[in-house]
């Protein structure tokens, strides 16, 4: 027996009534593990009882231990009759599984019902008490972490990324079993939680496994979903990035960001450390040659599998801009570097990381946003314990998704995401994620030691600007794009705008601020069955994906903006419509190039009022985007300017001559030219598309004085936040009446919708001012045929305003040289460190940004750090950052050129074009923000527990994490209008699922929730009947998180301290 | 198209405050929203009238959740539903308690039963205070009524922990019972130039001075019961206007004390045994629960009339009822100080609240 389980029930109180002659309830309780079950005595006429039960053990297998809940149940004891149920509680005992998390569930839960919700709460008392057996074949994989935050958790440092990991598990849905026929709803809703939740205990035991088999110890970024199919069944599938993970000691915690790397991350590509090319640069070179053919072949987008299966090519491209400049340098020695590289991700299946910001260091450049959608018809799965055909599916578009980042250069894909939508026997399957090059050294084993090899041909590429360098060839590139040199580095190539599925990296110098962009778009489609309607819904895909983007591109444009981070594309399908909802937030990427504006034709110049029309369209898009920059504070610097302020590149000059293209004047004039035409992106409008596309454009409010919003973690561009935080979720259904449902119509009532949704939060938080709404995550969902559903979670944060000069000024006078010093102790690290630092302070500089000449002048700073590095110690590394990928490049060029012409067949002539290009985001990120004390305010009975869509609580540092929490619930009622009619039933549903969570966290032991996520809130009414039915799934991470001491600011104070006084001792 | 649902629900439970009061004054969710309009808050964040209607629905449909934790307000601390900070916490108990002195003025003293709940609507029109208002005030009212009156010790405390109310809150509360318990007489129009706060100062005398808490601290009903026995006592303060000796001795004593030190005083003289005999015999009859529920109307007429009538200025009062219950001490055959003393102080305190225009 591997475990004991011990539970025991202390008191309940606010019970219901039950007996409506006594007023009064005699409640004794049903503690049940798998099939045994335990009953407390029964305590007689009371609403508070007190059982004060003996600790009821089970001895379980550890396998059950993972896959079971515990489930307590409370009953109305009944001398006469069959007793009546009160409600019950389900409790996942996984967080008591590993020993770092919680070694005891205690607390108040309330006690649920599907019918009522919930009544009252109970007590309970949970321990286990787990066995070591070592020599068993193992079924259970106790003891592996997971982690719904989509980064290394803060108080972890990551050993190693191990990469993806899957499952599926399927079965059959209770609520379309025959037997449901006779049993009552309450008796199908608990067999529907309860099976869930079984399955998703399964799920995880089984990616646990295969975490265990690669050799790790967590999986973060832990995606799990539930598909309800219907008729065909239930699929729960989860992805993740498995990884290993060290505790870091409390001490250190608070640094985690800069100290996570030291020793695992070999300093990236994208740091430029300067020095020490010539010590090891002729060894290594070649040494690491070998293969790079890929393991798996390129597969061709289009695959009309059979006759119910479509997938989509939906390869996406950026830059719509005339053909690059030509580019340069590229050269062999990129490429063997870039094979290098990619042998230790080939050797994978699917090099995908779920992961949306990452280890310093870790991600070096980003390619562009890759996704495929494929479109299938459900059939019953007949055997649940071979779900072939769904993991089938899902490795068709895993394939798909891995061939489109080959094409892009890449060999890696982060950022990514699955997700579903079903209408009836429809369902899109969807995948996404950002083509990316990834440092190796994290995938390796023993890749600590030096191996700088790599990198010395390469030129340094800042980490601010690093990411942003394309991964694929310029002379061969996968797309139509104009490229110039990197505005910030000055070196290397850079797109004229960037898309990405991942979070802003922190160390990205960014001008201004950033804001939410979405891109929404309705269509009609007919009603149709099987195989008809996939095939229908499969042909307007593509359209929906260009139509998205080049809105996406255009109010991109509209805010003068060149970058899209956390770009997520959903598209729903009812029965006589879809729904596209891109969101994402734009930013002013320092590196890439100024946007041009917006242009308008006619067609018909001949035709004066009409001229006259355009000339006044043109001037509200003109006067459009001068407001925005003077919004979101985007003032980039003049070009001139930059150049000379630029730093005097010390290494690139001693690169030199390993470069072979890389003149000075050469840049220059290559900037001046990109810059000269960069102006012109076109929109006709004697369409009614192109007209609809510019009152969209022009429709989109901004966020009224004092908010900010956006979809990533945090807002770019704001650094000191303050800990007014302020969880939210909210739903919207509209109900659409027949007379408009025209695409037009229909788009408008869409974008009103949620623009609305929008204003209706400003103004509910516009007592946190000045505050930012971030993570916004819609949803939307075509619950019936005339309806749309949007459902949003967030979370409003609030800043300081004032405090970014502050920081500034801080910075230099805090303890600087000590830091230094301790680096030093790890020479061969240096350069990690360094780039840890480049990062850190970029951060910074990031911070001021809005004060250009300080910004500027910071940068300046940091490079001569580099510099300064050099003399200190030649074990340096030069740690490249770009690195080339010509050959592979010619390997796809067939394979692109077919995807090209798909395209073209798409719309005539009309190119789709996305492209993304992300970096990875360093870890934790240490942001500067201002720290204020978060506690929550003490005095009342019930443990605060603050929730969070974001991976930290601003102003606190996590020091615990205690361990997953995936709850699923079903609500439903038959007494509708008593209950305040749909809205009030699903207020009263959402308030309890919050409540539940903050339950168990509180009884976890912690006072928070990151990274937490509603995935699912599916509902369903039928007025007539005076019934509705709720599903929500929700998931995230409980924690313990402290207020952030006075200890906090070294990570990165120092580092910037750390900086600057090299600075000053180079200058 | 119209919006189907809409629901905004925050982990921290979202509440504005002037909503609120908008909620508890009984404005329907359209009333609410005209008025936020009016009072200018669309123009705080460029709102439109929709969002507004939006938020208000909310906003009530949140404090329809709260309000049946509201009616046990120790339960909203250690509910799970909703995390509210205590300092809001605080403010929503003591808000959704607040009443308008215009309705509990209408209400004091009455019986808190279903007749009188019918009649609120005519109350309602009378005070201008909206129907759904009248009923929430008449229920905290009938709540509070109920749970203190089965419960030991002191009856502001009470309240004040049950119901987590402030003390100010909680003596306004204990005063309501207090007369809802005793039925006084408060709706005569010769009481309607009082305030319900008048009449509250006068509550906490009589539960202070009067009731059988004020010796014994832990008896049932200590606080809302008038102490029998000294009510009994009281019939033999008659024996100052009963014994013609007396009167003339106490009338000498006070006159003595007067003269001279005020312009009423010829008038004082002038009205002293009738003045007198007024506050003696308001004392003797009150172990007739006829006469206490007139206790108020009758110090009306008896006294404060009479002496408005007479134009005595409020020092004038204090004057004359300081000296007129310290020369009973004088009496050398008058041998009921303490009862004396219990009542004067009281009848002293309220006739000082009450004597005003």
């Amino acid at each position: 027996m591997p475990g004991k389980l011990k539970a025991k029930i202390v008191a309940g109180r606010h019970l219901p009534v039950m007996d409506r002659a006594s007023d009064l309830t005699d409640a004794f309780v049903e503690v049940k593990f798998g099939n045994t079950t335990f009953k407390t005595d029964v305590c007689p006429k009371s609403l508070n009882p007190q059982w004060n039960s003996e600790w009821f053990k089970f001895e379980v297998d550890d396998e059950d231990l993972q896959d079971e809940p515990l489930q307590i149940t409370v009953l109305d004891h009944d001398t006469y009759s069959a007793n009546d149920a009160i409600g019950k509680v389900y409790i996942d005992i996984d967080p008591l599984l590993y020993s770092e998390a919680a070694s005891v569930i205690s607390g108040w839960f309330p006690i649920y019902d599907t019918i009522h919700g919930i009544r009252g709460e109970i007590n309970i008392l949970v321990k286990v008490e787990l066995f070591n057996d070592l020599n068993r074949f193992r079924q259970s994989s106790c003891g592996v972490k997971f982690f719904c935050t989509t980064a290394i958790p803060r108080c972890y440092r990551a050993a190693m990324v191990h990469g993806f990991v899957e499952e599926l598990v399927v079965n059959e849905d209770p609520e379309y079993q025959w037997i449901d026929r006779i049993r009552t709803p309450r008796a199908s809703n608990e067999a529907r939680q309860r099976l869930i939740s079984l399955m998703s205990g399964e799920l995880q035991r089984k990616i646990g496994l295969k975490v265990l088999e690669m050799g790790g110890n967590a999986v973060v970024g832990y995606l799990q979903c539930f598909d309800l199919e219907g008729e065909s069944g239930l699929v729960v599938r989860a992805i993740g990035t498995a990884c290993t993970l060290d505790k870091l000691s409390s001490g250190s915690a608070p640094n985690t960001n800069t100290h996570i790397h030291p020793n695992t991350a070999p300093a990236s590509n994208a740091c430029n450390s300067p020095s020490k090319d010539g010590k090891e640069s002729p060894l290594a070179h070649g040494c690491r040659s070998t293969h790079n053919s890929p393991v798996h072949s390129a597969c061709s987008s289009q695959r009309l599998s059979q006759n119910f299966s479509v997938s989509v090519p939906t390869l996406i491209f950026t830059g719509m801009g005339s053909g690059g400049s030509a580019g340069k340098e590229a050269g062999p020695l990129k490429t063997l570097l870039r094979q290098q590289t990619q042998t230790a991700l080939e050797q994978r299946e699917f090099p995908f990381f779920t992961l949306t910001s990452f280890p310093a260091g870790f991600l070096v450049h980003v390619g562009g946003v890759v996704s495929a959608r494929s479109v299938k018809l459900l059939d019953r799965i007949h055997n649940p314990d071979e779900p072939e055909t769904r993991d089938a599916w899902w490795e068709e578009i895993r394939q798909e998704i891995k061939s489109h980042a080959k094409a892009l250069g890449c060999h890696a894909v982060v950022g990514y995401s699955e997700s579903t939508s079903i209408c009836e026997e429809v369902c899109i399957l969807s995948a996404s994620g950002t083509a990316a090059i990834l440092n190796p050294r994290y995938m390796r084993e023993g890749c600590l030691d030096i191996g700088s090899t790599d990198h010395r041909f390469e030129e340094p590429s800042p980490p601010s600007c690093g990411f942003c360098h394309i991964p694929y060839d310029e002379f061969n590139m996968p797309f139509p794009a104009q490229l110039t040199y990197c505005y910030h580095c000055r070196r290397q190539k850079v797109p004229d705008v960037l898309f990405t599925t991942i979070d802003l990296p922190p160390e990205a110098s960014v001008t201004g601020k950033g804001c939410l962009i979405q891109a929404r778009l309705c269509r009609l489609k007919k009603k149709a069955q099987g195989e008809v309607n996939a095939t229908a819904i499969s042909n307007l895909l593509p359209f929906m994906e260009y139509e998205l983007h080049t809105q996406l591109m255009n109010k991109l444009k509209l805010r003068s903006m060149n970058a899209l981070f956390c770009l997520h594309i959903q598209i729903s399908v009812g029965e006589n419509m879809l729904l596209g909802l891109a969101s994402a937030t734009g930013v002013y990427l320092t590196a890439l190039p100024a946007p041009g504006g917006i242009q308008i034709a006619g067609k018909t110049p001949g035709d004066l009022s009409n001229e006259h029309h355009i000339l006044t369209i043109q001037k509200r898009i003109n006067d459009t985007i001068a407001k925005n920059k003077e919004l979101y504070q985007i003032n980039p610097p003049e070009l001139t300017e930059e150049t000379v302020g630029s730093p005097i590149p010390e290494p690139r000059q001693r690169h030199r001559l390993l470069r072979s293209h890389s003149e000075s004047s050469d840049e220059l004039s290559e900037l001046d030219l990109s810059h000269g035409k960069k102006d012109a992106f076109v929109l006709e409008i004697d369409d009614t598309d192109a007209l609809e596309d510019i009152h969209s454009l022009l429709t989109d409010a901004s966020p009224p004085t004092g908010f900010y919003s956006c979809n990533t973690e945090i807002m770019p561009g704001i650094f000191n936040w303050t800990s007014g935080v302020q969880m939210f979720t909210s739903v919207r259904v509209l109900r659409l009446s027949n007379a408009n449902l025209t695409n037009q119509g229909l788009n408008k009532t869409f974008t009103d919708l949620c623009e609305n949704l929008l204003k209706s939060f400003y103004f509910k938080l516009r007592s946190m001012i000045p505050c930012c709404l971030c993570h916004l995550k819609f949803t939307v969902a075509v619950p019936e045929e005339e309806l749309i559903q949007v459902t949003v979670t967030a979370v409003a944060m609030t800043f300081d305003k004032d405090q970014s000069q502050e920081k500034l000024t801080e910075k230099p006078t805090t303890k600087g040289s000590t830091e230094t010093e301790e680096q030093l102790q790890f020479p061969l690290e240096l350069s990690t460190d360094l780039s840890t630092n480049m990062q850190t302070s970029n951060k910074i500089s990031g911070t001021v940004s809005l004060l250009t000449p300080a910004a500027k002048l910071y940068q300046n700073q940091l490079i001569m750090v580099h510099s300064a590095g050099v003399p200190e110690s030649t074990t340096v590394s030069p740690r490249a950052a770009s690195v080339d990928y010509g050959s592979f490049a010619d390997r796809c060029s067939t394979w692109l050129e077919l995807l090209k012409m798909k395209a073209h067949t798409i719309r005539r002539g009309s190119v789709k074009t996305i492209s993304s290009l992300d970096r990875s985001s360093p870890l934790p990120e240490g942001r500067s923000r201002s720290l204020r004390s978060n506690r929550s305010f003490g005095g009342s009975s019930v443990p605060v527990v603050k929730m969070t869509p974001v991976s930290f609580l601003p102003g606190t540092r996590i020091i615990k994490y205690l361990g997953i929490i995936n709850m699923f619930f079903i609500r439903e009622t038959t007494s509708l209008r008593e209950e305040g009619g749909i809205s009030g039933f699903l207020h009263s549903f959402i308030a309890e699922v919050f409540a539940m969570v903050r339950a168990h966290v509180a009884a976890l032991g912690g006072n928070a929730v990151v990274s937490y996520s509603m995935k699912e809130c599916v509902l369903m009414e039928n007025p007539n009947k005076n019934q509705a039915q709720c599903l929500i799934n929700v998931s995230g991470d409980a924690v313990i998180c402290v207020r952030e001491t006075d200890q906090e600011p070294p990570s990165v104070a120092n580092i910037g301290q750390t900086c600057c006084s090299s600075a000053d001792g180079a200058t | 198209m119209a919006v189907e649902l809409d629901v905004f629900v925050g982990n921290t439970t979202i509440m504005d405050e002037e909503v609120y009061q908008l909620w508890l004054d009984g404005y329907t969710v359209n009333d609410a929203v005209k008025v936020r309009m009016e009072g200018g808050v669309m123009d705080e964040c460029e709102a439109s009238a929709d969002v507004l209607q939006s938020d208000t629905m909310d906003q009530y449909r949140t404090f329809q959740m709260c309000e049946r934790l509201l009616h046990s307000p120790a339960k909203l601390a250690n509910q799970l539903l909703f995390q509210i900070p205590p300092h809001r916490q605080a403010m929503l108990i003591e808000r959704y308690y607040a009443f308008d002195d215009a309705f509990v003025r209408e209400v004091l003293g009455k019986k808190l039963s279903k007749g009188t709940k019918k009649d609120l609507d005519d109350i309602g029109a009378k005070t201008g205070v909206t129907l759904k208002s009248c009923r929430r005030q008449f229920d905290n009212f009938k709540r509070v009524f109920k749970v203190v009156e089965e419960l030991k010790g002191p009856l502001v405390e009470n309240i004040r922990h049950h119901f987590l109310l402030s003390d100010k809150l909680a003596r306004d509360y204990a005063a309501i019972v207090f007369f809802a318990n005793n039925r006084f007489e408060t709706g005569k129009r010769k009481l309607q130039y009082l305030t319900f706060q008048d009449f509250a100062f006068c509550a906490g005398q009589l539960i202070n001075s009067w009731t059988v808490g004020a010796l014994d601290n832990q008896v049932e009903d200590m606080d809302v019961d008038l102490d029998k026995e000294f009510l009994q006592e009281l019939k033999e303060l008659k024996i100052l206007i009963s014994d013609k000796d007396l009167l003339d001795q106490h009338k000498s004593l006070v006159c003595t004390a007067l003269r001279g030190k005020t312009k009423a005083f010829n008038e004082m003289e002038a009205n002293f045994k009738n003045l007198s005999r007024g506050l003696v015999n308001i004392a003797a009859k009150l172990t007739n629960t006829k006469d206490v529920r007139d206790f108020f109307i009758d110090l009306v007429e008896k006294f404060i009339e009479p002496c408005r009538s007479d134009r005595w200025t409020a020092g004038d009062m204090r004057l004359y009822l300081t000296h007129y219950t310290n020369s009973a001490h004088i009496l050398d055959t008058f041998k009921h100080q303490v009862v004396w003393d219990r009542y004067m102080g009281v009848i002293k305190s309220c006739i000082f609240k009450m004597y005003h225009d």
